[in-house]
């Protein structure tokens, strides 16, 4: 029991850490925000759910899916598509040539509910689909690449032009679709009317809680046998092969985990903005969500969500002011990460503000951790390790 | 029974070829390792020792012919697949996962938890722990099960190596130069290494080393240009004028 736990919490300093951010998105923020800055750290933190996604897919499995958006978009519709259907009842909708459906579809001379939103009118299936249709989208792209062993910077250029067909079917399907606007102008949840200052502060909380869910089941992911395998399957995918696992198996796995985080988090977006649209299932938003998880640390579960939390604060300030410069200085980030400090915020505080931590404290409270450790204590390795990479890690990464 | 039964050999490879562009690497090669053999493998740079291995383990397809291991077939077969039948493969250059501790090294081969689910709740069972800890100690490792496999030297990364094969348990393995850049004495102690984890199970290997073939082997395959040139003892091997021309002789 003890073991699992640890597991989940990886350790007593990732227990600490993972505390330490709890506090802060539980008690901190919804104390000293107002209902609206609230509302839009909930939606940073919507972003928080892919860039947990792409540190195990990216970080660890050394996939680098430049595509997210794809999943992020996913998830967003299918509760998008619930919350229209509920904002579309023949009462609000009298006036349109077919009352009861979406008003883009009347728009759009459609004059019935089409086939694939007929599901959408339950909630449990939209629970349901929110998770899996990406997860399974996930699961055919990663099976016809992994399996035929495209791996690289292939498969991140194809992850690319999945988001980019994704978002031309999309706009180009407008009846079914909203297209280019999306799906707007929602309005309750099971009744429930999710515009108000009350119902989003709810809402932030619940997609803060399935933030933290998301971050423990990527320890757990992490800490087992498979997380040990992800890291040598980056380091000799050979060996990995050549000692009896079906690498593309593993691989597939976690890209499907991965998609199914940023499809929550999509969810989540679109009850706490109250939309979903094209825009953010393309190529640039995908790369934004790979630059969060860069920014943060791709080695850290923890450092994704402050990269996301960080780089988007530092969008909203930057482009208030400099709109035209935004996308300057995001590049003009990314390649500093990737130059100067490959592990991101996490590294940062790995290598220099962990030591001066440890420098202050009095000499005789610093542990020896060099000692070996017993296998019992070892089973943890892979979850003290989450937060704690050294440098040489990610120098052998391609 | 009628008659005289030869004990069926543990693999038989019969008419492999593999061309690679037209040039035939592996050329219509017949060869049969027997249960409980160890058989060495040399010839010139180029001969097609190492595409052999590849062969075996899946890693490169054959053009033609068949590899017959304990009556299965491995040429369809999938790499896996390959390795759960029972064949171990180590490679030329030291094949570790240089980030991860020893002890967990030789756990990653140990076959259990070889699936999505079965890995992402395999359990470090004492079973585990155990057999690691036996392998360790086999191949010499047991101080250093705790550190960074990284920071081994290239001598013990070769061993650590063999030691994540044992850790399946294979009845063939096959070893591609073994001691190459080893010392003298690192030699030796892989020598008798492999003298002690040969019971029970057929080792096929490649080695330049003539001191050290002389060493293990109990019958030595010569290829030159994708076919067999000669096979036998060491010493009918090493006075055969055709290998001395072609091999040993330079």
């Amino acid at each position: 029991m003890n073991s699992t736990l640890d597991k989940f919490f990886g350790g007593k300093q990732g227990g600490i850490g993972l505390l330490i951010l709890a506090a802060l998105l539980l008690l901190v923020f919804p104390l000293l925000l107002d209902s609206f800055r609230l509302n839009m750290v909930g939606k940073y933190l919507t972003y928080a759910f892919v860039a947990v996604g792409l540190v195990l897919c990216w970080g660890y499995g050394g996939i680098l899916s430049l595509g997210q958006g794809i999943f992020f978009g996913l998830g967003g519709y299918c509760m998008a598509m619930f919350l229209k259907l509920e904002a579309s009842d023949p009462e609000s909708t009298k006036i349109q040539s077919t009352p009861g459906i979406p008003d883009f579809m009347d728009w759009n001379q459609i004059t019935e509910l089409p086939l694939f939103w007929q599901p959408f009118q339950s909630f449990g299936f939209t629970l349901l689909a929110v998770v899996a249709v990406p997860a399974i989208l996930a699961l055919i792209i990663g099976m016809a690449m992994f399996k035929r062993r495209v791996g690289d910077v292939y498969f991140s250029i194809v992850t690319q032009a999945i988001a980019a067909i994704l978002t031309i079917l999309i706009i180009g399907q407008q009846g079914l679709t909203g297209g280019v606007n999306g799906i707007t102008d929602l309005k309750t949840l099971l009744g429930w009317d999710i515009r108000t200052d009350e119902a989003k502060t709810i809402l932030y909380f619940v997609n803060a809680a399935l933030l933290i869910g998301c971050i423990l089941i990527g320890r757990f992911i992490l800490a087992s046998k498979l997380g040990r395998l992800l890291m040598a399957m980056r380091d000799k995918e050979e060996r990995v092969r050549f000692s009896g696992y079906d690498v593309a198996s593993f691989k597939i796995f976690v890209f499907c985990v991965a998609a199914s985080f940023s499809a929550i988090g999509g969810a989540m977006f679109t009850l706490q903005v109250g939309f979903m649209s094209p825009s953010f299932v393309g190529i640039v938003p995908s790369i934004e969500m790979v630059i969060f998880a860069a920014v943060g640390g791709r080695m850290s579960l923890l450092g994704a969500v402050y990269g996301a939390l960080l780089v988007n604060y530092g969008k909203t300030v930057f482009s208030e002011s400099f709109p035209e410069l935004w996308l300057y200085f995001m590049g003009g980030l990314f390649i500093a990460v990737v130059m100067y400090f490959p592990n991101g915020l996490a590294g940062l505080w790995q290598s220099h503000a962990r030591p001066w931590l440890a420098r202050l404290r009095l000499p005789d409270r610093r542990q020896p951790s060099m000692k070996p450790k017993p296998p019992a204590e070892q089973a943890g390795v892979g979850g003290a390790t989450i937060d704690a990479v050294p440098a040489k890690q990610l120098e052998s990464t391609p | 029974m009628s008659g005289f039964q030869m004990p069926k050999p543990v693999l038989a490879i019969e008419g492999l070829t593999v061309s690679f562009d037209g040039f035939k690497a592996v050329d219509d090669l017949n060869l049969y390792l027997d249960r409980n053999e160890v058989r060495v493998v040399i010839g010139p740079n180029g001969a097609g020792k190492t595409t052999v291995l590849d062969l075996i383990c899946g890693k490169t397809r054959a053009t033609g012919g068949s590899i017959q291991f304990d009556g299965r077939e491995l040429t369809k077969m999938k790499e896996f697949d390959i390795v759960r039948a029972g064949v171990g493969r180590k490679f030329q250059n030291p094949s570790i996962y240089e980030n991860l501790s020893v002890f967990e090294n030789l756990e990653m081969s140990y076959p259990a938890g070889r699936k999505v689910f079965g890995a992402l709740f395999f359990k470090r069972s004492a079973e585990v722990i155990a057999r690691v800890e036996e392998i360790a100690a086999e191949i010499g490792l047991s101080e250093q099960l705790y550190s960074e496999a990284g920071l081994l030297s290239h001598g013990q990364k070769q061993w650590l190596e063999i030691g994540m094969l044992l850790m399946q348990d294979p009845e063939l393995l096959m070893l591609d130069e073994p001691v190459a850049g080893m010392s003298v004495s690192e030699r030796a102690q892989t020598a008798e290494l492999l003298k002690r984890i040969s019971q029970g199970r057929s080792v096929l290997v490649i080695e330049h080393d003539m001191e050290f073939v002389k060493s293990i082997a109990h019958k030595v395959t010569v290829l030159h240009q994708g076919k067999v040139l000669a096979e036998g003892s060491m010493e009918a091997v090493q006075s055969n004028p055709k290998v001395i021309e072609v091999y040993l002789g330079h």
